[in-house]
């Protein structure tokens, strides 16, 4: 017995004595602390022999680094691409908390930035000079990146929403296009009573969605106070405002309980029995490539409002590029940021079909008159580039955000399934997300 | 303590002369070298790292056994487990006792085209979980899915296998298409190697099939019926997979703590509470070691019986 | 003799009755084994177009089989071959690997009496019990800090141990490998490790072969651990490839190419299905064990 126990206890000393050592290797700062440069400096790195790394999933991504390599032959870009949304922001937290691996550069949606930036794990812009670029992006994207009175990415595209529609589905049944959401109610109304498998448009709670259409409302549900100070307040009046109007789309049974980039969602998109999307200005490309026998029905018109004639829009996902603090070579990082983002950047960016968020690309005749034969010629760009000057200003995310999204469905999502008042779904979540902040050290106001 | 009479039920081990005592182990260290680094040594990390709480705001701090406490008071933890024990239940029985008859009856020999089965019945297990989830997830659909036209070609008014209600007996039925094949296969493999002369003594007997099949194939290998259900039982505590993949198609009726595992999973990766989800993954460990502890004894116990 | 049969079925006597309403259960059963399938196969044959406008579980449109192979293998400079080396490579390695080291280990267990025996089994036991998905921050930072991340080795690694093969083996050899014949071998003067590898792994054989296959099935589809450890894309195996290019459609400006994640899914099944028919032959040779036995 005494032998079985000697076995026993090397095996677990063996482990134990692992696992003390490695808790030894707490994560520490990277080597140099560059905190900022010149526009010279950083014009000198890109003429030296280097390399850096980096993540992200966008399909633009590619040509712009072929083109930066082309232009800066010395610089050796590695491009990666670990995962879309969440998996790539659980194995950048992963690289982050080890303390080694994570790129130099990486791509991130405007919603998560906050948490990335404020916990210290993105360089601040502001000393390799990247204020000096703010009159190049809009307001809103330009509103996403700069927190805390630091910049922390570049903006790279933007989805400023705007109502995706059939138009055979509308000309059939003799509608209007709604330019209010009474008025897209009542076209729910209308579509889903002349054939029941038809609806206005799917939805069965996402949280990206429903903050930006309280975003539209007006609603201010997160307020951010420097680094640590946190507001949430869904009973304001742009949530209540936006939850009341959807409680009767959800309640009547008048949006498809059909999770968005599902099988039946593409089968529903392409025989037109979800006839609206309220989605991004990046959408096009993505009916293009995946709803292909739709050609030619869908157009697109601003969403529709709460006061007639009074234009709101908001953003929806988009993002952009950030340095990560651990960067051991952020000139040349910071230096490929600016092509990427910037002019030359954008331009590829736009031509592979992304929606740009930099004022000269949206404004260019050439954006704005391009024909869409997807669209049945329509100039879409018109509407969109409309819809990005109309995104009401003010809005923020938490520095938990993805957190706080992740539990969404267990919260809001509930009052999705049953029915039952939206308001009292929104509570819900802003009471699982308060208390998840005051575990985590900050001070929250919202209880 | 009879951990290990699964095996020594029948034909033990032979003893060894003194100094050769120890040639097993030479047999086992490389398993227990690899097994001690990817296995042990994190589980070891993970009830180090339960024994502190790191705050986004605040750092970290020693907090010995507060996040045992807190997930024993912790209602979602206590849902996510009740959930799994349901499923385990229901399911693992299900599951098992068709591979066992599907294995017998591909051992019986009277089957037409025996081997078209035995791999058509094992391949979903070799369908990756993405797949799995893309195929399930069109066949689930009630609107434009086989689901849906099935319930309107003969004018069903079926609850949706997705919804909050069924999700749970839709996620079983993956399950369960996923490892018959799997379990049918141990089972089978173990049937192989029953010795002929088992056979010949129950044939001079006259005994018929269904005695056949009771009285020795069954227990015969029931060291193979014993793991099988252990690891079913452990799997079915650790579901993971399909839930988290189903999320996406249902959004609402999958919560973040849904199982157990998932509920670790979320706090760690989506709230980075990587110190209370390894105290909730303890916890699990703990539980599912006693479950399959009482597996293994009352499968042993009927050898005793036998 | 039936073809695939053996030397002495149970209790039917020598010449074996077919059995139609047995076969017709079983049907059933594997009906609802391949019907997914089968909607994987049909799909493979849909271009992009009508994926979504066509009925799924139909024939329709046009036949775009061989369209969708050629392009799956050369999308993105071929990385599909890429991604299906390193799986390979990753099965080859741990698969193999796994299975060596369990039928070592559940042999030793089965057959020796050692120090430290018992033990064994609650230990490994108890760390298959701690879930899986819970421990992975815990080992992506080890691995981290021993320099193993993004390196095949973090893949191959874990693969390594298959503790459910471990097991299997154990309950096998007890009655596979007759304790008699070890005894013989040893008077005869053979060392431990020659018996080993001249008799008992031939007796081992249905265990060994069972075990291979689980483990080949458990390291081709094996997604969750190199999402974790791999952020270069150079290392993806087939199941992690196929998840970005299904994730790709979500994406702004994404193109969507679920056909080709549909025909690559159904390419990733085919060498599965190749080593079954081709390790299934060794579980004829449980007739071996059993003759040795006579």
């Amino acid at each position: 017995m005494r032998k079985h126990s000697i076995i026993r206890w090397t095996g677990v000393a063996m482990a134990a004595a692992l696992a003390t050592s490695l808790a030894a290797c707490a994560p520490s700062g990277s080597a140099e602390d560059v905190t900022g440069a010149t526009a010279d400096e950083i014009a000198a790195a890109l003429q030296e022999e280097s390399s850096i790394t980096v993540w992200g999933w966008a399909p633009q991504l590619e040509p712009i680094v072929e083109a930066f390599e082309e232009k800066y032959p010395k610089i050796d870009v590695k491009l990666e691409n670990v995962g879309t949304g969440n998996d790539h922001y659980t194995k950048l937290q992963n690289a982050i908390k080890a303390g080694t691996g994570a790129p130099d550069v990486a791509q991130v949606e405007y919603y998560a930035l906050p948490q990335f930036a404020l916990s210290g794990a993105f360089a601040d812009l502001t000393g390799f000079g990247a204020g000096e670029l703010e009159d190049q992006f809009t307001p809103s994207t330009w509103g996403s990146v700069s927190l805390n009175d630091g910049i922390y990415a570049l903006p790279q595209d933007s989805g400023p929403m705007a109502m995706f529609y059939r138009e055979d589905v509308f000309t059939n049944l003799g509608l209007e296009i709604p330019t209010t959401w009474d008025e897209y109610i009542a076209a729910g109304k209308a579509i889903h009573a002349a054939n029941p498998d038809a609806y206005i448009t799917n939805d069965v709670g996402d949280a990206g969605f429903t903050t930006s259409m309280i975003w539209q409302a007006g609603g201010n549900p997160y307020v951010v106070d420097g680094t640590t100070d946190v507001t949430v307040d869904f009973a304001d009046e742009g949530s209540t405002k936006w939850a009341d109007t959807w409680n009767q789309l959800v309640q009547e049974d008048l949006v498809a309980p059909i999770s968005s980039w599902s099988d039946e969602w593409y089968q529903g998109l392409t025989d037109g029995s979800i006839a609206t999307l309220v989605i991004g200005a990046w959408m096009p490309g993505n009916l293009e490539s995946g709803v292909p026998d739709a050609a030619g029905t869908w157009r697109v018109a601003p969403m529709p409002t709460y006061e007639e004639g009074v234009a709101a829009a908001a953003e929806n996902g988009g993002g952009g590029d950030a340095v990560l603090e651990q960067s051991e070579n952020k000139l040349v990082a910071y230096g490929f940021l600016e092509f990427l983002n910037g002019e030359e950047g954008a331009a590829i960016h736009a031509a592979n079909g992304g929606f740009p968020s930099t004022v000269a690309d949206l404004e260019s005749d050439e954006f704005l008159n391009y024909e869409s034969d997807y669209f049945g010629g329509q100039k879409i760009n018109e509407v969109l580039v409309q819809a990005a000057k109309d995104v009401v200003p003010g809005w923020s995310y938490l520095p938990f955000q993805t957190y706080a999204n992740s539990i969404y469905g267990d919260t809001v999502g509930q009052a999705y399934a049953s029915k039952s008042d939206l308001n009292e779904g929104l509570a819900a979540w802003q009471e699982a997300t308060v208390k998840y902040g005051v575990e985590q050290g900050f001070t929250v106001n919202g209880e | 303590m009879t951990t290990t009479s699964i095996v020594t039920a029948r034909r033990g081990p032979f003893m060894r002369r003194g100094g050769a005592r120890w040639t097993g182990w030479l047999f086992l260290a490389p398993f227990m070298i690899v097994f001690l680094l990817v296995l042990v040594a994190p589980v070891v990390y993970s009830i180090y790292l339960s024994l502190f709480r790191e705050q986004l705001i605040g750092g970290t701090s020693f907090v010995g056994l507060e996040n045992y406490a807190l997930a024993l008071g912790d209602p979602k933890f206590w849902d996510s487990l009740g959930r799994v024990v349901i499923f385990l239940l229901v399911q693992v029985p299900i599951m098992l006792v068709i591979a066992l008859a599907a294995s017998l009856a591909i051992d019986s020999a009277r089957l037409h085209l025996s081997s078209f089965f035995r791999i058509a019945i094992f391949l979903p297990y070799a369908v990756p979980a993405v797949v799995a989830t893309l195929m399930w997830g069109f066949m689930y659909g009630t609107r434009f899915g086989l689901f849906g036209n099935i319930t309107d070609a003969f004018g069903l008014d079926l609850p949706a296998p997705l919804s909050s209600n069924w999700v749970l007996a839709s996620i079983g039925n993956i399950v369960t298409w996923e490892f018959v094949g799997y379990n049918m296969l141990i089972f089978y493999a173990a049937l192989r190697v029953i010795p002929t002369d088992l056979y010949e003594a129950a044939s001079l007997d006259g005994a018929g099939a269904f005695r056949t099949v009771w009285s020795i194939k069954i227990p015969a290998i029931r060291g193979a019926i014993v793991i099988a259900a252990i690891f079913s039982v452990i799997g079915s505590f650790q579901l993971f997979n399909e839930p988290n993949i189903l999320k996406t198609l249902a959004p609402n009726a999958i919560s973040t703590y849904f199982t157990p595992n998932m509920y670790a999973y979320n706090l760690s990766f989506s709230g980075q509470q990587f110190n209370y989800s390894a105290a909730i993954a303890i916890i699990m460990g703990l539980i599912t070691v006693v479950i399959a502890y009482v597996v293994q004894l009352s499968g042993s116990r009927k050898v005793g019986r036998a | 003799m039936p073809r695939g049969g053996r030397l002495a079925p149970a209790g039917t006597g020598p010449t074996t009755r077919k059995s139609v309403w047995l076969t017709i259960i079983m049907a059933l059963l594997a009906g609802y084994a391949l019907l997914p399938l089968f909607w994987l196969v049909v799909n493979s044959t849909k271009t992009q177009r009508d994926l979504f406008s066509t009925f799924g579980l139909w024939f329709s449109g046009d036949f775009a089989l061989w369209d969708n192979i050629v392009q799956t293998l050369t999308y993105d400079d071929g990385v599909f071959l890429r991604w299906f080396g390193n799986t390979l490579l990753y099965v080859v390695v741990g698969a193999g690997g796994a299975t060596f080291l369990a039928t070592l280990g559940g042999y030793a267990l089965a057959k020796f009496d050692f120090p430290g025996k018992r033990a064994v089994f609650a230990v490994v036991l108890g760390a298959v019990a701690v879930p899986g998905a819970a421990l992975a921050v815990p080992t992506f930072l080890m691995f981290s800090q021993m320099g193993l991340t993004n390196t095949p080795w973090s893949i191959i690694l874990p693969s390594l141990i298959s503790p459910f093969g471990l097991f299997l083996v154990w309950a096998f050899a007890v009655d596979a490998v007759p304790t008699e014949i070890l005894e013989a071998a040893r008077i005869d003067g053979a060392g431990e490790f020659r018996t080993f590898f001249t008799i008992s792994a031939r007796l081992l054989a249905p265990g060994f072969v069972t075990v291979l296959l689980f483990t080949i099935v458990a390291t081709w589809n094996n997604y969750f651990l190199p999402l974790i450890m791999l952020s270069e894309s150079t290392w993806y195996p087939l199941t992690v490839g196929l998840n970005a290019w299904n994730a790709q459609a979500a994406t702004a400006g994404g193109e969507a190419i679920y056909n080709l994640v549909i025909t690559g899914s159904l390419l990733t099944i085919v060498p599965i299905i190749v080593a079954f028919l081709f390790l299934q032959r060794y579980w004829q040779s449980g007739l071996a064990a059993g003759s040795v036995k006579q």
